[in-house]
C-alpha cells in the first residue's frame, strides 16, 4: 500500500448550534484527484478549509504525508493547532487555490509566485524565479510576469494562483470552487490546466460544481449532503449510477 | 506696497533662517512620526485589548485637543514642575526647538496611526487567508503582505498629512522659534508692513506644498501602480 498524502478523519464542525460537518473523512493516495460535490450549504467548502485550519473544526484528525497535525482544545471549544510552527509547516505542504483567487494585490505576478517559496521555504530567489517562470509556462501564461493581479482577467488570475500553489511543490493541492467566480468562457482555460495537473499525477482535492470535471478527471467523487458523505466512489459509479435519492435529485438538476 | 525691503540681504537672511527651521521641524516630526506610527497602528488594530486600548486613548486625546494648546502645555506647562526641571530631560525640554518638534511629532503620530490603522483594517481578508494557506507566520504576514499593502494604500492620505504638518510648523513661532512665519512676523514689526512679509512667507509655503504634492504624486505612480487603470 502507498503512503497516503492526506488523511482526514471524522471531521466535525459547528456554527453555533448548526452542525455543518457531522463526521467527514477522506483519504487521498498519491495521484488521487478527489472531487467533492454537493449543493451549497452541504459543508463542502467548510470541509476543505478545515483541512488547513483556515477554519477550526470541533473534532477530527488531519494527517499530511504521514505527519499528524497536533491539535489542542481551545477555550471556545474548537480545535486549534498545538504548535504554530507545525501548522505553518504543514500548511506549506497543502497549497490552496481559492474561489476568488486571493492574489496579493500589491505584488506583480512573478512576485506573487516567488513570495512564499522564498519567504517560507527559504528557496534562493534566483531558483524561485526560474521555477516561477516554468510554472507560468505550464499554466499557459507568458508575458504577464510584471503585471499586477488587478490588470489580469479572472481566468488569468486563477491560473497565476495555480502557479503560486504549484511553486510550493505541495504534497496535496486544495481547490475551493476554483471556477465558480469566473466568466463562463474563462472556465475552460482553468479546467484545462487542472486536468493537465491531474494527468501529471498531482494529488488534488477539488470542491467543484463542474460535473464534467468530476466525471472525467477525478479518481474519486464524494457527494456531501447536510454535513455527511452521502455517496462516495469512482465517478463512473457515483455519477452514472447514483444510489441515494438526494444524489439523483442533485444530478438531475445538473447533468447535461 | 513695497516688496523691495524684503530683498535686503539681512532680511533675505532672516527668511532663509526661518525656512531652515520650518524644514527641519517638518523633517524631524514627519520622520519620527512615521517610524512611531507604524508599530502604533499595528497595536491599534490588535485583538489584544491591552495593546489596542492605550493607543486608542492616546490618539483620541491628541486628536481631540488643539495642537497650540499641546505645545503650550509642553513648553510652558512642564517647566512649572521641579521634577521636570531637575530631571535629565530638562536639557531637551527647556529648548523651544525640541518642544515644538515633540508637539508636532505627537500630533502626527496620532493622525497617522489612525490613518494606517484604517488601511490595515481594510486589508482584503482573502489576501490574509492566502498568506495563512502558504504557511506564513504572523510576523511574515505583517511584514510581507499586510503592511506593504496598507502603507501603499495610505500614500494619498499621508501626503495630505505631511502638508498639514508643514502648515502646523508655523505654530513654532509662538514659542520663540524663528521659523518662516516668525521671520515674516519680525519684518512686520520692524517695518510695520503687515502685508508684504506675510505674503512672501505664504508664497514660500505654497511653493513647498507644491513640491510635496509632486513628490507624493511620483511616489503614488511608483507604489500604487497596482491600483491604477492600465494605460
Amino acid at each position: 500500500m502507498l503512503n497516503p498524502k492526506l488523511i482526514v478523519r471524522d471531521l466535525h464542525k459547528r456554527y453555533g448550534d448548526h452542525e455543518v460537518l457531522k463526521g467527514v473523512s477522506l483519504t487521498a493516495q498519491p495521484g488521487d484527484v478527489i472531487s467533492i460535490i454537493g449543493s451549497s450549504g452541504s459543508g463542502k467548502s467548510t470541509f476543505l478549509r478545515c483541512i488547513n485550519l483556515l477554519e477550526r473544526p470541533h473534532e477530527g484528525e488531519i494527517i499530511v504525508a504521514g505527519e499528524s497535525l497536533a491539535l489542542r482544545r481551545a477555550k471556545d471549544g474548537m480545535l486549534a493547532a498545538a504548535s504554530p510552527a507545525q501548522l505553518q509547516r504543514l500548511r506549506a505542504r497543502l497549497a490552496m487555490v481559492f474561489q476568488h483567487f486571493n492574489l496579493w494585490s500589491h505584488l506583480t505576478v512573478l512576485d506573487n509566485i516567488i513570495e512564499a517559496p522564498v519567504q517560507v521555504l527559504g528557496v534562493p530567489r534566483e531558483a524561485a524565479l526560474a521555477s516561477a517562470r516554468r510554472y507560468l509556462d505550464l499554466v499557459g501564461l507568458v508575458g504577464v510576469e510584471d503585471r499586477y493581479p488587478a490588470h489580469l482577467s479572472g481566468g488569468q488570475q486563477q491560473r497565476v494562483a495555480i502557479a503560486r500553489a504549484l511553486a510550493m511543490e505541495p504534497e496535496v493541492m486544495l481547490f475551493d470552487e476554483p471556477t465558480s467566480a469566473l466568466d463562463p468562457e474563462r472556465v475552460g482555460e482553468v479546467l484545462k490546466v487542472m486536468q493537465a495537473l491531474a494527468r501529471d499525477g498531482r494529488t488534488m482535492v477539488v470542491v467543484t460544481h463542474e460535473m464534467a470535471f468530476a466525471r472525467e478527471v477525478s479518481s474519486q467523487v464524494i457527494f456531501l449532503h447536510q454535513g455527511r458523505i452521502e455517496e462516495q466512489g469512482h465517478p463512473a459509479e457515483v455519477l452514472n449510477r447514483p444510489q441515494s435519492e438526494r444524489l439523483q435529485q442533485f444530478l438531475s438538476g445538473r447533468l447535461k | 506696497m513695497d516688496f523691495s525691503v524684503l530683498f535686503e540681504p539681512a532680511n533675505l537672511q532672516l527668511y532663509a533662517e526661518g525656512l531652515f527651521t520650518t524644514l527641519w521641524l517638518l523633517l524631524a516630526a514627519v520622520s519620527a512620526g512615521l517610524l512611531l506610527s507604524i508599530p502604533a497602528a499595528v497595536w491599534r488594530v490588535s485583538r489584544q485589548r491591552w495593546l489596542a486600548w492605550p493607543v486608542a486613548a492616546y490618539t483620541y486625546v491628541v486628536r481631540g485637543t488643539p495642537m497650540l494648546l499641546q505645545l503650550y502645555l509642553i513648553y510652558y506647562g512642564l517647566a512649572q514642575f521641579d521634577v521636570v526641571r531637575d530631571s535629565a530631560a530638562w536639557g531637551a525640554l527647556s529648548s523651544a526647538g525640541f518642544c515644538a518638534a515633540l508637539a508636532l511629532t505627537l500630533n502626527t503620530v496620532a493622525y497617522t496611526t489612525e490613518m494606517l490603522a484604517g488601511a490595515l483594517r481594510a486589508t482584503a481578508p482573502g489576501e490574509i487567508e492566502a498568506a495563512h494557506s502558504v504557511g506564513m507566520s504572523r510576523m511574515q504576514m505583517l511584514r510581507r503582505i499586510v503592511l506593504p499593502s496598507a502603507l501603499r494604500r495610505s500614500l494619498p492620505a499621508y501626503g495630505n498629512e505631511v502638508i498639514m504638518m508643514l502648515h502646523a510648523t508655523s505654530l513654532a513661532s509662538t514659542v520663540t522659534l524663528l521659523d518662516l512665519t516668525a521671520a515674516a512676523d519680525r519684518l512686520y514689526a520692524n517695518y510695520y508692513l503687515p502685508f508684504e512679509p506675510f505674503i512672501a512667507a505664504a508664497l514660500v509655503y505654497i511653493a513647498l506644498t507644491f513640491g510635496l504634492t509632486r513628490l507624493f504624486k511620483a511616489a503614488e505612480r511608483r507604489w500604487l501602480a497596482h491600483l491604477q487603470a492600465r494605460g
